[in-house]
């Protein structure tokens, strides 16, 4: 009697997911579009914007690193992503039992497991695939115009304008989207599990109980582990993943990735057992919760 | 196999006993109404027939338990709740994509048929229609799907009474051919006694009353009581009295239709008369002894 042979709960919620919530795709678009049209007047008035430079600083040594506006630009989607997962992720498991719309969604045949999955998958691969995409697309647009802007204006065009090794960066960016993914996962499965939780200021909940416990061992035994784990996390990332800091503290050389050394760190591999647990919490949670 | 069976089903939030051993068959074919006054454990007994909540006790819905194994069960139980359920954020268009893609038993031509003929457009958002086209969306949903047993609670709730009649007809006509069975709560007990095959009266978590509409029929009568015969009928122990233009209206629960006739007009009650006088009888005598 199946009229339909092949449903795809976890697909599809996944793609429900990206309907409710377009300001995952807007917001780091809206970004992008904000970089391009500042690039564009940039270009406009790249003589004088060269004159500055040279004015304040005497010879090319202290010239701004090449390719700094597309650092810039991808530095500032990437941020965005980043703000709009961790609101996501405090949404994901709490709204729709404060409109009540979760007795809808546990009126289909879709597992309390395959919904918690869905949104997981949210910031740990749809996220960084729309950043990838934009970053992307923003970044080409840029050589365009630069490309157009040198093509009139040989001679004049500086390095830190129009250098943008566009395939090398690409590839390292991915590799940043992707360990910053695996490194990030306990922070999202923490968020997902207070919203599943929460009857109330998810974003409270998330954030005062891990600082007053720090605060607490602190205070109590002068010990400051707990402090010391928490800010791993959040930004110990980059001394995981990578080598060196280059000069400007971006890195653009393959040799700068150490992903041998990434999937080495104890640190990330606990975390991701741990990312395990906060997710297991949140369907057990969304499976005892009703609409608020 | 009933479609529902519950044995000693209890359930409480904290000091709260909302299910206090509720034992309940719903064949399979039925329409039943659940009725009973606010916080009798109507929604309670729905929420743990729909494997919502956890409970004490037993209780198969098709043959399956609804907590351990909600996600299977869904295929072949759909819920309508009052209208708010339905998030409004979401397109009528994906809402059907969704369901599509989600349900196995899903047959989106009929939800196209049932949706052109009211005047809902696919790209509304749901936060957009009236409360009225909410409804006629979510019916629309819920009749494309090959479902065994259906659930409403309060599905009319704010509805105008187009609406609701609307509502009622499409389910009697459109959906409804015995094979399914449909479970029904609503406050508005006269609009749906009329489609009931059944009714579960339901009071302090306990079912006062479970009976089938043909023996309702058969065993209560309401009696206009003539003046002169009050003493007469009280003697035949009137399950309740009111007072009604200042003549007494008793309700007799017997299967002796003809010897209450001696006594006034005799009458079928209504379920809502039934339903007081079964989850009211502190304010049934107190009546009784002004009368």
């Amino acid at each position: 009697m199946s009229a339909n042979i092949h449903p795809r709960p976890y697909l599809q919620s996944v793609r429900r997911e990206l309907w409710e919530n377009r300001f995952l795709v807007i917001a780091p678009l809206a970004v992008a579009l904000l970089v391009l049209a500042a690039y564009l007047i940039g270009t406009l008035h790249l003589a004088q914007i060269m004159m500055m430079h040279t004015q304040n600083h005497d010879g090319s040594t202290a010239a701004p690193p090449a390719g700094l506006p597309y650092s810039i630009g991808e530095g500032s989607v990437l941020f965005t992503g980043i703000v709009s997962g961790i609101f996501y992720c405090l949404g994901a498991l709490y709204n729709d039992r404060r409109d009540r719309s979760i007795l809808f969604w546990k009126s289909l045949p879709v597992s309390d497991l395959t919904t918690v999955a869905s949104k997981a998958t949210i910031p740990l691969l749809i996220l960084p695939a729309i950043i990838f995409v934009i970053t992307l697309l923003m970044q080409l647009v840029m050589l365009g115009m630069s490309g157009v802007y040198a093509m009139t204006h040989a001679s004049l065009v500086p390095d830190f304008w129009v250098q943008w090794p566009f395939f090398r960066m690409s590839v390292i960016l991915m590799y940043c989207l992707a360990t910053l993914a695996l490194w990030h996962a306990p922070i999202y499965g923490w968020l997902l599990m207070v919203s599943a939780w929460a009857k109330r200021v998810p974003f409270l909940w998330a954030v005062l109980p891990p600082l007053a416990l720090c605060i607490f061992e602190k205070i109590a035994f002068d010990s400051s582990s707990l402090c010391g784990m928490v800010l791993n996390r959040l930004a110990g990332w980059y001394p995981a993943a990578f080598n060196s800091f280059s000069q400007n503290g971006i890195p653009d050389q393959f040799s700068d990735l150490a992903p041998k050394q990434f999937i080495e760190q104890p640190s990330l591999w606990t975390g991701l057992a741990v990312t395990l647990v906060f997710l297991a919490a949140a369907v057990r949670l969304r499976r005892l919760r009703g609409p608020l | 196999m009933p479609c529902i069976e519950a044995r000693g089903l209890r359930k409480s939030f904290g000091a709260t006993v909302a299910l206090d051993g509720v034992d309940l068959t719903v064949e399979t074919g039925r329409i039943v109404g659940l009725i009973g006054p606010n916080g009798a454990g109507k929604s309670t007994a729905l929420q743990a027939i729909l494997g919502l909540i956890e409970y004490q006790g037993e209780l198969s819905v098709l043959g399956q338990d609804p907590w351990s194994s909600r996600e299977k069960l869904m295929r072949e139980v759909c819920f309508i709740a009052d209208v708010a359920v339905l998030p409004r954020w979401l397109r009528v268009s994906q809402a059907i994509d969704y369901v599509a893609g989600v349900h196995p038993g899903f047959d989106r031509a009929k939800a196209e048929a049932f949706l052109a003929r009211t005047t809902i457009k696919r790209s509304s958002k749901i936060g957009q229609l009236s409360k009225g086209m909410v409804t006629q969306l979510h019916l629309a949903l819920v009749m494309a799907i090959e479902a065994k047993l259906l659930v409403l609670d309060e599905p009319t709730l704010g509805l105008d009474i187009l609406y609701r009649k609307q509502f009622y007809d499409s389910l009697l006509n459109d959906y409804f051919d015995h094979t399914r069975t449909i479970v029904i709560t609503t406050h508005q007990v006269e609009e749906i006694q009329h489609i009931l095959t059944d009714v579960v009266l339901i009071n302090h978590g306990r079912i006062a009353l479970n009976l089938s509409m043909e023996d309702f029929e058969a065993r209560y009568f309401e009696v206009m009581v003539h003046p002169d015969r009050l003493d007469a009928a009280r003697s035949k122990n009137p399950i309740y009295e009111r007072r009604v233009f200042g003549r007494s209206v008793m309700l007799f629960d017997t299967l002796e239709r003809d010897a209450l006739a001696a006594l006034g007009e005799v009458r079928s009650p209504s379920l809502a008369d039934l339903f007081v006088a079964v989850v009211d009888p502190a304010g049934a005598q107190a009546q009784g002894v002004a009368a």
